[in-house]
């Protein structure tokens, strides 16, 4: 991946990330949910693709995150959705961790 | 769509929500012959569970409840007819005969035809004013009703009268809520949390009334008002019935199918006709949850067990419907979470203080110690936790449930 093309924003400290369990962060207008699971870090946005919740507020079991309110699920490597009422994905983002900092990466506006 | 590969037709009879998730799970396992989605009202199937919220209170628009955007249909190769009724069943010809004469072949059917509001004998019952709450037209017909100072009586304190009743103080109403028993939501909350509830409407505005039996309906042109068996009168200008609903089963049972208080299936929908599958609230299911069958009237049941009737008419063995029922309500912005059937004696187990607010949830252990249900009052991340403890058959130690700083999901995997 082409590090010039995004640009990286801190979102949580890596130490402070237990495994599966969401933590959540605000850039700007977009909320990002940040989850540490056994292989890494990963961010997706916290928005429920089917109706307005935050994923960061749902359950984490292997992969997937369900949403709090109506039980859809989402892969978070992926960002897709892997159980109704969700049919469309959420969006995943790339994750950096330096000197125990998680920066999560968006494209650059042009 | 390519060229189909199978010749055969299904139709599935109900444009409701288990309608629309029927025909998703026979086009997911596979099937491409002609798929025929009957729908008596002129709206493709929608979710019900805004029109006693958003909808309700003017926030949100029928079409915000849509299942699929109109396009869906034609794409997954669905004829949906709207505005179209079914009329009866002839099995041994194997067709489905529309209200107006017209008959459809079907090689396999399906019926997702709901259910209706009970509505009780009352006298006075008939009265312009009096009404029910179950699809787009009743949501509407409410809300152009409802204006600020109209006097509004619930007859009925479970879920939908009270959701009705938050979006009525909402809009100005003057409200009252009428409970036969001695606690709301009876059927779904133990009494402690029922109380919790009548003093959360009460503190909004509204006029709580329990053990409130009513008589009869008052007015003569329209209705004006309600009588309770100890003879006092609630003066109303709209009164509205929620005390329950009674499932559409006579196309079913003039079919000759195994029917009674819903339709009975098994736990892949599949009628006492093997050609013949039934989801959703019209249905009677086995469940592991309980002894002998259910009828589940929720949302997720018309999600779930549409999903999977569908595809086993379709054809595919695996799928089983054999979800943990789980119901929620939105009232005065606090989402209630029920989930789990307790039967028989159960010790509550409290987590965080109800005394404070919400931010809290209410666990059903039976009498060996497992956990059975929850209810959580604006505590949804609970749920997803409980769930899984539920299915897997975990009996926590209460004083560790009862600590909110003791993680379920620990206890879920007993690491607390």
């Amino acid at each position: 991946m082409a590090d010039d093309t995004l640009e990286w924003h801190a979102v949580t400290k890596a130490s402070e990330l237990e495994e599966q369990e969401p933590e959540h962060a605000r850039i700007g207008d977009t909320l990002i949910c940040v989850v540490r699971l056994e292989d890494g870090i990963f961010a997706i946005n916290d928005v429920c693709s089917h109706e307005f919740a935050q994923l960061s507020e749902g359950f984490v079991d292997g992969e997937e995150i369900e949403c709090p309110l109506h039980q859809a699920t989402f892969n978070l490597k992926t960002g897709e959705a892997t159980a109704p009422p969700a049919d469309d994905p959420v969006e995943t983002y790339p994750v950096k961790i330096e000197d125990d900092q998680v920066y999560v990466g968006f494209k650059k506006q042009a | 769509m390519a060229d189909p590969t199978s010749n055969q037709t299904f139709i599935v009879v109900g444009g409701g929500q288990a309608g629309g998730r029927a025909v998703e799970g026979i086009r997911k396992a596979g099937f491409d012959g002609t798929v025929i989605l009957l729908a008596e009202e002129e709206r493709a199937p929608y979710e019900r569970p805004p029109l006693s919220k958003q909808v309700l209170t003017g926030e949100a628009e029928p079409d915000s409840a849509k299942l699929r955007e109109d396009g869906w249909y034609r794409e997954h190769g669905i004829d949906l007819r709207l505005a179209t009724r079914a009329g009866r069943i002839d099995r041994a010809r194997k067709r489905m005969v529309l209200a107006d004469g017209r008959e459809l072949a079907y090689d396999r059917l399906l019926l997702a035809t709901g259910a209706q509001p009970k509505v009780p004998g009352l006298p006075g019952v008939e009265l312009p004013g009096v009404h029910v709450l179950r699809d787009v037209a009743d949501s509407l017909a409410l809300r152009d009703a409802m204006r600020a100072g109209a006097r509004v009586a619930l007859v009925g304190g479970g879920y939908i009268g009270l959701e009705v009743a938050a979006a009525a103080r909402k809009l100005g109403c003057d409200t009252t809520v009428l409970e036969a028993a001695p606690s709301l939501m009876r059927r779904q909350v133990a009494p402690e949390l029922g109380d919790w509830y009548a003093r959360l409407h009460r503190d909004h505005g509204a006029d709580v009334r329990l053990e409130a039996e009513v008589a009869r309906l008052l007015g003569s042109a329209r209705v004006a008002g309600v009588e309770l068996a100890d003879g006092s009168r609630i003066d109303a200008d709209l009164v509205v019935i929620g005390v329950g609903i009674r499932p559409n089963v006579e196309l079913a049972m003039q079919a000759g199918l195994d029917a009674d208080d819903g339709i009975e299936v098994d736990d892949q929908g599949r009628t006492s006709d093997p050609e013949i599958f039934a989801a959703g609230d019209v249905t009677r299911q086995p469940t592991p949850y309980a002894d002998g069958k259910i009828r589940l009237e929720s949302w997720q049941n018309a999600q779930n067990q549409a999903l999977v009737a569908g595809q086993a008419m379709a054809g595919a063995t695996a799928v089983r419907h054999a979800d943990l029922p789980w119901f929620w309500s939105d009232q005065h912005g606090i989402n209630l979470q029920m989930v789990g059937m307790p039967t028989g004696p159960v010790r509550h187990v409290w987590r965080g203080d109800p005394a404070a607010g919400p931010g809290f949830t209410l666990f059903y252990l039976d009498d060996g110690g497992r956990l059975v249900g929850a209810n959580a009052v604006d505590r949804p991340a609970d749920i997803a936790a409980v769930r899984r403890m539920i299915e897997r058959g975990v009996s926590p130690d209460p004083a560790q449930l009862a600590d909110p700083d003791v993680s379920l999901k620990k206890l879920l995997k007993g690491q607390a």
